[in-house]
């Protein structure tokens, strides 16, 4: 059995004195018998220490709404930014239709030398002009770079006057990547000119009884569609995503649903909350990932419509689902049980992965978040304790109201107090409560402690990105990309389970394994180190 | 890629689909390829999280690199302190023996002076700090590859007229450590003492061996890029990325420069060959000619697989320079080249090659984007498409085979390995031309016209 605590404490003694002391305070053994325990959360890296972290643009234009699928994305920036967010997501998103999808293009006014000095603002009207006639959009983005924010071009200006001129949204983002600390400064500034002014501005009827809108899935591997795929089934009405195979057609209207699905609570959960101010509806903290999650999710949402004839339904669809499913997953369980994962990944996915992993009979020894805030790890209770920061403040904030016209209550105060008691509505527990003692919580996990605790806890799985994974498997250590699913998914639902299922037992158990060691080399020391299995 | 029209309009501010990146990734690359060196990205932690993804990507390996990790307080009092706690941190846990510093559009726009920073630092006894000016605005990923092969010479080469020694320097470009171990195979064959600089090759293709090294065993020591100052040549190998590292060479210490094409294909690879020759005055060996020898046969013997073939070419310039080169020598038509790195030599090089060919009416764009070349090919189609991994979005949509060379190539393995340089690197590239064209011949051919012998 390792020593956590002495583990802990070799690996933050490598760290000079500062950098040390901000490391601790990031990093948590789960120990139930102390009254509080704390973790930090969304604040600055070290300069010089390795983390996988990226950048408001990234969260912004990468994650959030470069997914939108009916959008020209432009960045206005040099070429890198644009570049660097083509293609290598994964969001993926299907045109219904008549539907313009522009996924697969990549946009950018290539900033040169001379815009830096003179300003971009001209380039970047023309280059709206020439996208709007090229190819007609239903709507434009701006995206800005770092430098477009200190040379002054003023994006929301170009913005207005190009909406004008071309009578289609054009939609203007300062997310340049000094902002904020990680990739989440991002995901709030993207969502807050979505919730400013894009939701709302169109009306529509719902087409079935029960309309949601999925909020803060992003369709990586076609998670999306599996669980549209299920909903569709059981009877519900998605009437829009955020913003995962979405378009912004249906963001103008997703003020019509009647409940709002939270997937990824980091990104999202305060657009949740300003929906239900505003509109009045509520939102459910819901779990596609993992079969249980699954089903908790399907049987909550039943419940919170509280129809008998949606609950009956949800109960079919449940048996129906499992049915295809159980003995396949039971066969994959049976290759992977009794494993051990180091989870490192998002804001929301190193807590869900968890479920899943044991499902398939994996134990999560090791979880952190790389842009998680402290709600993301302790649930949101903590929000009112946690202090603003400088780099907090730098993103806008904004506020919303009561309006008037559109509002509708959807529960009484009294079934929403009880259904909370049943249910995570308007609410997230967060990671830390749901892992066992003894087990380490880490934030914005570096290079340094990845290598330092996989090294000593030798999991079967490193569950993280595209940057550790190969540090990993060099060390004879399987690792997933929990990001961008590698190739495969979904990984959401019931068929996602059996998909992760899959990969991971063919991770795990891959006869690559056991060649690492040339047999000219045969030192049993050596041996003992190698193998992705227990 | 469906909504690409097919009527060409001119643009003059809006890029879509490019065929380059920015500096910086290609200063990370070229930095990695010294030994045991960490490379840094002065800016703000984002581009040094995407140039990592990025070249892991490609190549399947670790890629290591810090960041200064800007926020908006940095961005406007500058980096000085962010770049001085991230040493701090460096030297202390990650133990590199070089630092190798890249700026980026935010540290350059902001007016950084990297240079300086580095005077006023405390570097510890032993270790080397260097750095590269790469904004992204300027240029591309070539170009920043450029800039930091020529600032890692301009800043450790010493010339020491006592030392001076028979070495010849190589300057490889921005290729695959599997290019780079084929340029060095060559040479040793020849007998011919010589240094690779920047040299990737054990550093981004690294075995399995069960333990992570973060510095692997690859990369030019610190010693030879000093000593490169006492060769007796330099061979750059591709103008736009090797150039200004062999003029530097010779400006500072007085090693002769010879710039020549990418050694792709029979050509430029004898041309290669002749080069050292010249400067060297030793013998190939038969070793070399019989590979020649083979590469000629397999051109000869399986012309008719791809002759008159037309093909459109796009990627980084020094790469397409010589693959057109080698298009031409196979007797196919060369009729759309693209490169998004700026420079009015690719067209000059592109054009003469076509010229030399008798090659008329090709289309030649640099720089360019893949929506031109898309469009280009929706007006009038080719038989085959070859460039990286970003062209099947257009291979799909005109349904065209698709030969992937180059950077990146992020949907297919084992690539980084093997050359595409050298004869050896031409015969694989025959392989992949000529399966490409005739597995799309098999999948037209009626059941009557499947043909087993070809």
């Amino acid at each position: 059995m390792i020593d956590n605590v002495n583990l802990l404490d070799n690996l933050l003694s490598a760290y000079p004195g500062k950098s040390m002391k901000n490391r601790k305070e990031h990093i948590m053994l789960k120990d139930s018998k102390q009254d509080e325990q704390h973790i930090m959360a969304n604040t600055r890296t070290i300069p010089g220490i390795m983390t996988n972290r990226g950048c408001a643009y990234a969260g912004c234009k990468g994650v959030v709404i470069g997914p939108l699928k009916d959008v020209v994305h432009i960045t206005h920036g040099p070429i890198g930014c644009s570049y660097y967010t083509w293609g290598t997501r994964r969001h993926k998103g299907k045109a219904k239709d008549g539907e313009k999808n522009f996924i697969s293009y990549c946009f950018s006014t290539d900033m040169q030398d001379p815009d830096i000095v003179f300003g971009g603002e001209k380039k970047l009207k023309q280059a709206i002009k020439e996208a709007v006639e090229i190819f007609e959009p239903e709507a434009i983005s701006i995206s800005a770079t770092c430098p477009v924010g200190l040379i002054g071009d003023d994006i929301n200006a170009v913005a207005k006057e190009a909406e004008e001129e071309y009578g289609i949204p054009v939609l203007a983002f300062s997310c340049e990547g000094y902002k904020g600390v990680s990739q989440s400064a991002g995901h709030h500034i993207a969502n807050n000119e979505l919730m400013s002014n894009v939701v709302g501005t169109k009306e529509r009827t719902p087409k079935r009884k029960y309309p949601v809108n999925l909020l803060g899935e992003y369709n990586i591997g076609g998670d999306g569609f599996e669980i549209a795929r299920i909903l569709d089934k059981i009877g519900y009405e998605i009437i829009s995503v955020m913003t995962g195979d979405g378009t912004l057609e249906e963001i103008k209207e997703s003020h019509v649903a009647d409940l709002n699905l939270v997937q990824c609570h980091r990104s999202i959960n305060y657009i949740a909350e300003m929906f239900e101010e505003k509109y009045g509806i509520p939102w459910l903290k819901i779990n596609f990932i993992g079969v249980q999650g699954t089903i908790d999710t399907l049987r909550n949402m039943a419940k919170y419509f509280g129809d008998e004839e949606l609950i009956q339904r949800t109960e079919e669809v449940i048996e129906e689902e499992l049915g295809e499913i159980k003995d396949i997953l039971a066969k994959y369980k049976e290759l992977c049980d009794g494993n051990t994962a180091c989870l490192f990944v998002g804001g929301s996915r190193a807590h869900h992965y968890q479920n899943l992993f044991k499902e398939i009979g994996i134990e999560t020894v090791v979880a952190g978040y790389e842009f998680g805030h402290r709600d993301d790890y302790e649930g949101r209770e903590i929000i009112p304790d946690i202090e603003m920061t400088a780099d907090d403040r730098n993103i806008p904030e904004i506020t919303v109201t009561k309006d008037d016209k559109r509002y509708k209550l959807r529960l009484s105060k009294e079934r929403y107090e009880k259904l909370q008691e049943e249910m995570p509505l308007g609410d997230y527990k967060g990671m830390v409560k749901e892992m066992e003692d003894g087990k380490i919580i880490i934030d914005d996990l570096n290079h340094y402690e990845t290598e330092t605790l996989l090294n000593a806890l030798k999991p079967a799985v490193f569950g993280s990105g595209i940057k550790d994974k190969y540090v990993a498997q060099k060390m004879g250590i399987f690792s997933k990309q929990l990001h961008s699913y590698d190739y495969s998914g979904p990984y959401a639902g019931f068929k996602g389970a059996v998909n992760f299922a899959r990969d991971i037992s063919s991770g795990i158990n891959t006869p690559t394994w056991n060649y690492i060691t040339a047999p000219w080399k045969n030192d049993p020391e050596i041996e003992a180190q190698l193998g992705g299995a227990s | 890629m469906s909504l690409t029209p097919k009527k060409i309009t001119e643009r003059k501010a809006l890029v879509v689909n490019p065929a380059k990146t920015c500096q910086p990734i290609g200063a990370m690359y070229a930095a990695l390829g010294i030994n045991k060196c960490l490379p840094h990205s002065h800016g703000s932690q984002g581009c040094c999280s995407f140039h990592r993804m990025h070249l892991t990507r490609h190549f399947r390996d670790p890629i290591v690199a810090t960041t200064s990790s800007f926020t908006e307080g940095a961005s406007v009092f500058g980096g000085r302190s962010n770049l001085n706690t991230a040493m701090k941190n460096i030297w202390k846990l990650y133990e590199p023996d070089v630092v190798a510093i890249n700026t980026t559009c935010l540290s350059e726009t902001i007016g950084d002076d990297v240079g300086s920073m580095i005077a006023s630092m405390d570097i510890p006894e032993g270790k080397t700090v260097i750095h590269a000016s790469t904004p992204s605005y300027v240029g591309s990923h070539i170009t920043g590859y450029s800039n930091m092969v020529q600032a890692m010479i301009k800043q450790l080469a010493q010339h020491d007229e006592e030392a001076s020694n028979d070495k010849i320097n190589l300057i490889p470009g921005f290729v695959d450590p599997g290019d780079m171990r084929e340029i060095k195979r060559i040479t040793k064959l020849m007998g011919i003492p010589f240094t690779m600089l920047p040299d990737t090759s054990g550093v981004v293709d690294s075995p399995m061996t069960g333990k992570y090294e973060m510095y692997p065993k690859g990369g030019t020591t610190i010693e030879e890029i000093k000593e490169s100052g006492n060769a007796k040549a330099t061979i750059a190998l591709g103008s736009f990325a090797s150039e200004a590292g062999a003029f530097e060479l010779e400006r500072k210490c007085d090693v002769k420069p010879y710039v020549l094409k990418t050694p792709i294909g029979v050509k430029a690879t004898d041309e290669f060959i002749m080069q050292l020759v010249k400067i060297t005055g030793e013998e190939v060996p038969y070793a070399l000619e019989e590979e020649r020898g083979q590469l000629v046969d397999i051109m000869t013997d399986t012309h008719f697989h791809f002759h008159g073939k037309t093909t459109a070419i796009f990627g980084d310039p020094d790469i397409v320079i010589a693959m057109t080169e080698f298009v031409v020598s196979l007797g196919m038509t060369p009729k759309y080249i693209v490169t998004g790195t700026p420079g009015k030599e690719f067209k000059q090089a592109i054009d003469a090659i076509l010229e030399d060919a008798g090659v008329e009416g090709a289309k030649v764009k640099g720089p360019g984007d893949l929506l031109e070349l898309h469009q280009w090919i929706k007006n009038d189609s080719v038989d085959l498409l070859i460039g990286n991994s970003y062209g099947k979005y257009i291979a799909k949509e005109e349904d065209i085979p698709l030969v992937r060379a180059g950077f990146p190539i992020l949907d297919r393995s084992v690539h980084s390995y093997f050359p595409i340089v050298g004869y050896k690197g031409a015969m694989r590239l025959i392989e992949k031309i000529s399966g490409a064209l005739l597995d799309r011949a098999d999948r037209d051919a009626t059941e009557e016209d499947l043909e087993l012998v070809m």
